[in-house]
């Protein structure tokens, strides 16, 4: 398999007058071509930080990031972002909403609009695209946003705890709906999240982080035992409670 | 609308009856107001000659529209409010644009602004008297003077609030800070400039009548103090009525206006 993502030694430094937050350490990872890789750490270890080094909107203080095997320098197209909220305009109409990073990239053709309609149709938004965010629902919200993400065609997708605005009902539901459409759509994802349960039934691989100044602790690639193939249906595999546990372990939250 | 249940009925009645109730109330207490006013003028409890009374406040409304000098004042006034508080909200938006985008900027303006908010504008209404003379410009300025401020100040501050992840978001998308100014930071912040300018209005139309004050030559605020120079109170007391009679149309104008905008949005 083709790496797609490679972390060379990135470290990260944040500076304000009240001093200075090591907040990650030589971190290196690759991910490769098609994989649901979860990431999951203490809070505040620098999670959101990696993410946003990825994807561009940060320089790391030290170290690499290679995209499809190009240095990272800026924001680049193969990658999308999707962030702990919905964010939707509220000044915009669902549709508005989806093209506004085709808007920004310039790229908001007729067939571009037409392409993102389309997934509006597919994912059940069709009926909706004329309306405001308000009189959606959050499940709803959460599904525009991944098309907003989608609609600029990345073949990666940095989730940021995507569904933590949402509750656990509607939680289980749509993180299971993304999920689906980010394999049918053969999407590469790194998920951040405080959820062990949702990062086990979902991911291919998980990175687990120490605290502060966060370094990897141990990556698990989770083999999980289930006829279909689906974070909720993965939740039965006998292996679930295993992975569960040890990571519940590694990450040694007190209270 | 069939399924609206007894109760849900009655509840509306009751609420559009303590509505008419407030309505009726605020109309019999401006009656009252003028009434008891008439009442003792005319009894002499009051001098007409220093406190005017209805009658003739009515008189010299009639009077004046016969030769169409009210139209004339009231209209000036209103011009010059309009234009006042329009180019104070225009010129304010677009100085806290500059704000926003240079960071260095606000910070070294930062206690300029600071300082010219606390003064008292109408102080420098002779300055600009004697800078620009005694016309209508001068009076638009001093308008504008007073309300572009406060604009300034409240309009950086929405700016500056405005969602650092809606900002981020779309920094995702690898946009420029004027795409970022066009597409979140103005939209988002629609409703703070446009309540800026229903301040504006009240600012603009001290600034206005300060401005005739000064410059004495047309506008209600010349009427009013004309009239108070040659004791003519029953002007002074009509001229009042009718500016806090335009004062009220233009709020309820400029909330419309907000109101459609909001909803346009
Ligand atoms: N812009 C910034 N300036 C200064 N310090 C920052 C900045 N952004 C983040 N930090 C600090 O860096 C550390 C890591 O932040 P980050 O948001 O990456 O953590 P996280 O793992 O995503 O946290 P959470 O679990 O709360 O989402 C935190 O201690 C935070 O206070
Ligand atoms: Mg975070």
């Amino acid at each position: 398999m083709e790496k797609v993502v490679e972390l060379k030694d990135i470290s990260m430094t944040y500076h304000t007058l009240d001093g200075e937050t090591h907040a990650v350490k030589d971190i290196s990872f690759d991910i490769y071509n098609g994989e649901f890789v979860s990431i999951v750490g203490p809070s505040g270890c620098g999670k959101s930080t990696i993410l946003s080094i990825i994807a561009g909107i940060m320089k790391p203080t030290s170290g690499s990031v290679l995209i499809n095997g190009k240095q990272v320098d800026g924001t680049s197209d193969n990658v999308g972002y999707m962030l702990q909220k919905d964010h939707l305009f509220e000044w915009r109409t669902i549709i508005k909403n989806a093209v506004i990073g085709l808007e920004v990239k310039n790229k908001l053709s007729k067939s571009a609009l037409k392409d993102t309609e389309e997934l509006m149709e597919e994912y059940g938004l069709g009926e909706f695209k004329n309306h405001y965010p308000s009189q959606l629902s959050g499940g709803m919200r959460q599904r525009a946003a991944l098309i907003r993400t989608l609609a600029t065609s990345p073949d990666i997708l940095l989730l940021d705890e995507p569904y933590s605005a949402l509750d656990y009902q509607t939680r289980l539901a749509i993180s299971e709906e993304i999920w689906l459409i980010l394999k049918k759509e053969k999407k590469t994802a790194i998920l951040v999240t405080h959820d062990i349960a949702e990062a086990v039934a979902s991911s291919d691989r998980i990175i687990v982080l120490t605290n502060r100044p966060s370094c990897i602790k141990n990556i698990h690639v989770i083999e999980l035992n289930c006829n279909e193939k689906s974070p909720i249906k993965c939740r039965e595999a006998p292996e679930f409670r295993h992975y569960f546990n040890k990571i519940w372990k590694e990450l040694d939250v007190h209270v | 609308m069939s399924n609206i249940s007894r109760e849900h009925l009655e509840f509306l009645r009751g609420q559009r009856i303590k509505k008419l109730a407030v309505f009726l109330t605020q109309t019999l207490l401006l009656l009252l107001f003028f009434g008891i006013w008439e009442i003792a003028a005319r009894l002499r409890w009051i001098d007409p000659f220093i406190m005017s009374q209805p009658t003739r406040v009515f008189r010299t409304i009639v009077s004046l529209s016969k030769d169409g000098s009210l139209f004339l004042h009231t209209g000036v006034t209103v011009y010059e409010t309009i234009i006042g508080f329009v180019s104070g909200t225009l010129l304010g938006t677009v100085i806290a644009i500059v704000l926003w985008w240079s960071e260095f900027v606000a910070k070294v303006l930062d206690p300029y602004l600071v300082v010219l908010n606390a003064l008292p504008k109408t102080a420098l209404g002779p300055i600009i008297l004697v800078w620009i003379g005694g016309t209508s410009a001068s009076i638009i300025v001093m308008a504008l003077l007073i309300s572009i401020v406060v604009t300034i100040l409240n309009v950086y501050i929405a700016f500056k609030t405005c969602d650092e992840d809606k900002i981020k978001l779309l920094k995702t998308f690898g946009a420029t800070k004027l795409q970022i100014l066009r597409k979140v930071v103005l939209p988002a912040n629609v409703p703070a400039i446009v309540s800026s300018l229903k301040i504006n209005v009240g600012l603009s139309l001290v600034g206005v009548i300060v401005g005739e004050f000064l410059v004495s030559k047309a506008g209600l605020g010349y009427l009013i103090i004309y009239g108070g120079q040659v004791f003519k109170m029953d002007l002074v007391m009509t001229s009042v009525l009718i500016l806090a009679a335009t004062a009220a149309v233009m709020y309820i104008s400029v909330a419309w206006i907000e109101k459609k905008l909001t909803k346009l949005r």
